[in-house]
């Protein structure tokens, strides 16, 4: 290890490996930004990754590194080296822009990166291992945007795509402005012809309805495993855990049997009396941990008062338990949205559907891709909303509430 | 004088409060064990039941009537059947109604006239049963109307078969059929290798994303909030957009390494064996990184600043300081998340069903009960699957509850 840490080998190697990472991802981005042929060259990232290393190394001025690299960087593109190759048709704006994307994004990181490699000879282990991890850091920010984006993008761009444009080219994810509303052609069709806001209607109120029902069942339940001494409270505690365990794939073949049986198949009824099932095991989890964390003393106080237990629970634990509500809530929401096993076997009538079930009926070689994407965006968009807006609240239950999936 | 003892017995306090408490839980107890015990102790039942899907209809009696003729020779035909062709059904029966202004000249075996109700009784009759009455009739309107008033009588049949559910006859054949076929270990292999490379790689990559987040600095909440996208979407849109993107033939992934020159022609990453398998696991660890990366997130960040800092006047590099010190400290939660993980990946259906639809060596055990029961149309075989999926989920359990309740926590 001693042999490698040297300040020249460290800042080369780093410098490579950085220019070959980014040389691939501006290439990618300009690729599906503009449809256009821009490859990453091994070659070109390979020399500017060692220049660039080395310039960090030596220079340690915060805006002459800057310049020199964003300049010589975005001048590579032009000569021969040049660590990403356009075709013909790209146009000079395009080669500059993505020229300086390129420069930008190695001189900045590269200059960090090398903060505490200040000498080309032997370094310390904890400037080799700073610089290692800084590295790491990088990588990993490019690394987990880009793998979390790339299908968000594509979903929504594709969305807005014809389909002649789509399989003329399936890089081109640029947006033709020109063609104004006629853009969203594809969710004005689901609209009209696919009776996707019913759907949404139909998704929206049995969400909701689980919600309640979970809630009213899973609150009195909770707060007894939470407050009250009774026997049998472990094994109850457990029993809850292993079911929050059984699949449902398991339950829904005798579900799916039964409500043959009995006419609650194709009802939206059957789906609201099992889904709140599937969520009261988790809800009664969540709520029973955070109840558990209450002071008792505020309750004690009010059964000195000659409050009852359950006036206790109106009065006392609730109002001081809504943050949890909310996240368990927002939680059960989300299981019950998402939800695609028992809606897909339940339901055979499209005008019963619920929104997932009815973007699993556009997954046919007959109904154009466009309108599947614009389907999982409309799935998508209000769940996002939601979690964007109360995320606060969102990470407390995923974190609470443990680790269904 | 007496000495004090504590009561050996629960007092009445006690003993209203444990009755409280079984009324507060009664409403959860009773809907959970009719939503969940009762199917499951079904589906053990059926697992040991011929049953196929055509069976879940119950046996029937179709009975079907026309008006037709032969020159001037009119004739009621009544078509009765059994809808199963291989189960006997007893009381087999059908009344109808004679419209006005037709006769019947001819009144066949086994059935009556009475006023204007005709009916007919079978008894008991074997599976496949099939029958045509012919009876002449003279007619006082024109064929079309008295066609017409026929029709608009309705028939009332009846009969019962017995169930296949609820009979006494029972097989291991399902059991048989499950673990006898070639596909057996291709199944187990598949769900194995999903379960375990996806847990793990799960876990790492969402280590690797909690440290990386674990400091604050501008952007932090956003790019928590991005990370967490996967999760949160509903999985049929993010599984058809892995197909659209995968697609052999429009899909960007294959033009854009077609544009960069590292492959020739488009590979079917969703079609192909062992790739499939491989594209699953990868979709799978995409998905769930983000729920391990918060509940490790939120573990770091409750680890003692102290430490580091004395770690740090001790000398201790960037690498030591995260190998003894935050891995000991993340140990509990990294053990409890991968027995939970491992439970939930194994019990899996959504993603695979939706992305490759359990083909190209991508069945799992989840899978293979909707096959089973749907594909091939055998319900106790799928039942049969199922059941070995609990079983093994006991055992998990098992070991899962042995460990959690040293570990607490969650």
């Amino acid at each position: 290890m001693n042999a490698l840490r040297q300040g020249l080998l460290t800042s080369s190697a780093i410098g490579i490996l950085w220019a070959i990472i980014i040389a691939v991802t501006v290439a990618v981005a300009m690729s599906f930004s503009t449809g256009l042929s821009f490859l990453p060259s091994m070659f070109g990232a390979l020399i500017l990754g060692l220049v660039f290393g080395l310039i960090a190394l030596f220079v340690k001025n915060r805006v002459l590194v800057y310049v020199v690299i964003i300049v010589l960087g975005t001048l590579s593109l032009f000569t021969p080296i040049s660590p990403i190759r356009v075709s013909e048709d790209v146009s000079l704006v395009q080669q500059v822009i993505c020229g300086l994307i390129f420069a930008a994004s190695m001189a900045l990181p590269l200059h960090n990166m090398m903060q505490e490699v200040t000498t080309p000879s032997a370094l310390t282990r904890h400037a080799f291992e700073d610089a290692v991890i800084r590295f790491l850091t990088g990588f990993g920010y490019v690394f987990f945007t880009a793998i979390v984006l790339i299908p968000f993008y594509v979903m929504v761009m594709t969305s807005l795509k014809s389909q002649q444009a789509l399989m003329q080219n399936p890089l081109d994810f640029s947006i033709d402005f020109s063609r104004g509303w006629d853009l969203f052609r594809s969710y004005i069709e689901l609209f009209e012809q696919f009776n996707f806001g019913s759907y949404l209607w139909t998704s929206f109120y049995v969400s909701v309805l689980t919600v309640i029902i979970t809630l009213i069942f899973s609150v009195p339940g909770a707060y007894a495993v939470a407050r009250l001494n009774f026997k049998g409270r472990a094994a109850f505690s457990r029993g809850i855990l292993l079911i929050y365990m059984v699949p449902m794939i398991v339950l829904a073949l005798p579900i799916y049997i039964g409500y043959s049986m009995v006419g609650l198949r194709n009802t939206i009824t059957g789906l609201i009396l099992i889904y709140p099932v599937t969520t009261i095991p988790v809800a009664l989890y969540m709520l029973q941990g955070y109840f558990r964390g209450l002071p008792a003393e505020v309750e004690e106080a009010g059964l000195m008062d000659g409050l009852t237990r359950l006036q206790v629970i109106m009065k006392i634990t609730l109002p001081l338990s809504l943050p949890a509500m909310v996240s368990v809530s927002l939680y059960v929401f989300m299981i019950a949205w998402n939800e695609f096993l028992l809606a897909f076997m339940l339901l055979d009538d499209p005008s019963k559907f619920t929104l997932t079930r009815g973007v699993t009926m556009l997954n046919s070689s007959e109904i154009p891709r466009q309108h599947l994407m614009a389907g999982a965006v409309i799935a998508t968009v209000p769940i996002m909303a939601l979690f964007l807006g109360l995320e606060r609240f969102m990470t407390k239950g995923l974190t609470a509430g443990s680790v269904k999936g | 004088m007496t000495v004090a003892t504590p009561p050996k017995t629960r007092g009445a306090l006690a003993r209203r409060e444990a009755r409280l408490a079984w009324g507060l839980l009664l409403p959860t107890i009773t809907i959970v064990s009719l939503v969940i015990i009762l199917p499951l102790i079904a589906i053990f039942w059926i697992s040991v039941k011929p049953v196929g899907l055509a069976d879940l209809r119950p046996v029937a009696p179709i009975v079907k009537e026309n008006l037709r003729n032969s020159g001037d020779q009119f004739r009621i035909e009544y078509r009765i059947r059994n809808s199963s062709q291989d189960k006997a059904m007893q009381g087999m029966k059908f009344t109808d109604i004679i419209p006005e202004g037709i006769t019947l000249n001819e009144i066949p075996e086994k059935c009556a006239l009475n006023g204007q109700q005709f009916s007919c009784d079978f008894g008991d009759v074997d599976g496949g049963f099939s029958e045509r009455l012919k009876i002449p009739v003279t007619i006082i309107a024109d064929k079309t109307t008295s066609k017409a008033a026929i029709r608009a009588t309705s028939i009332a049949a009846s009969g019962s078969g017995e169930s296949i559910l609820t009979n006494d006859e029972f097989t291991l054949d399902n059991f048989r059929a499950v673990f006898d076929s070639s596909e057996f270990m291709a199944v187990l292999w598949a769900t194995i290798f999903y379960t375990v490379v996806g847990t793990i790689g799960a876990l790492l990559v969402g280590l690797f994303a909690a440290m990386l987040l674990n400091k604050s600095f501008k952007g932090q909440g956003i790019l928590r909030g991005l990370y967490l996208f996967p999760y949160v979407s509903p999985i049929i849109a993010v599984a058809f957009t892995w197909v659209a993107l995968f697609d052999p033939f429009s899909g960007s992934v294959n033009a854009l390494l077609i544009q960069m020159g590292n492959i020739t022609t488009p590979i079917n990453f969703f079609g192909e064996r062992p790739l499939a398998l491989i594209m699953v696991t990868i979709f799978e660890i995409w998905r769930y990184f983000p729920l391990s990366f918060l509940f490790i997130l939120a573990r770091m960040q409750s680890i003692d600043t102290d430490m580091y800092e004395a770690a740090d006047m001790d000398g201790a590099s960037p690498f030591q300081k995260f190998w003894y010190l935050s891995v000991p400290q993340l140990l509990g939660i990294l053990s409890v998340l991968f027995l939970l993980r491992f439970i939930w990946t194994f019990n899996k259906f959504d993603d695979i069903f939706l992305l490759t639809g359990g083909n190209a060596g991508t069945r799992t055990l989840t899978v293979n009960v909707y096959e089973q029961a749907f594909a091939v149309s055998n319900i106790g075989a799928g039942s049969a699957v199922a059941v070995v999926i609990f079983a093994t989920l006991l055992l998990f359990s098992f070991v899962f509850l042995r460990y959690i309740s040293q570990e607490e926590g969650l």
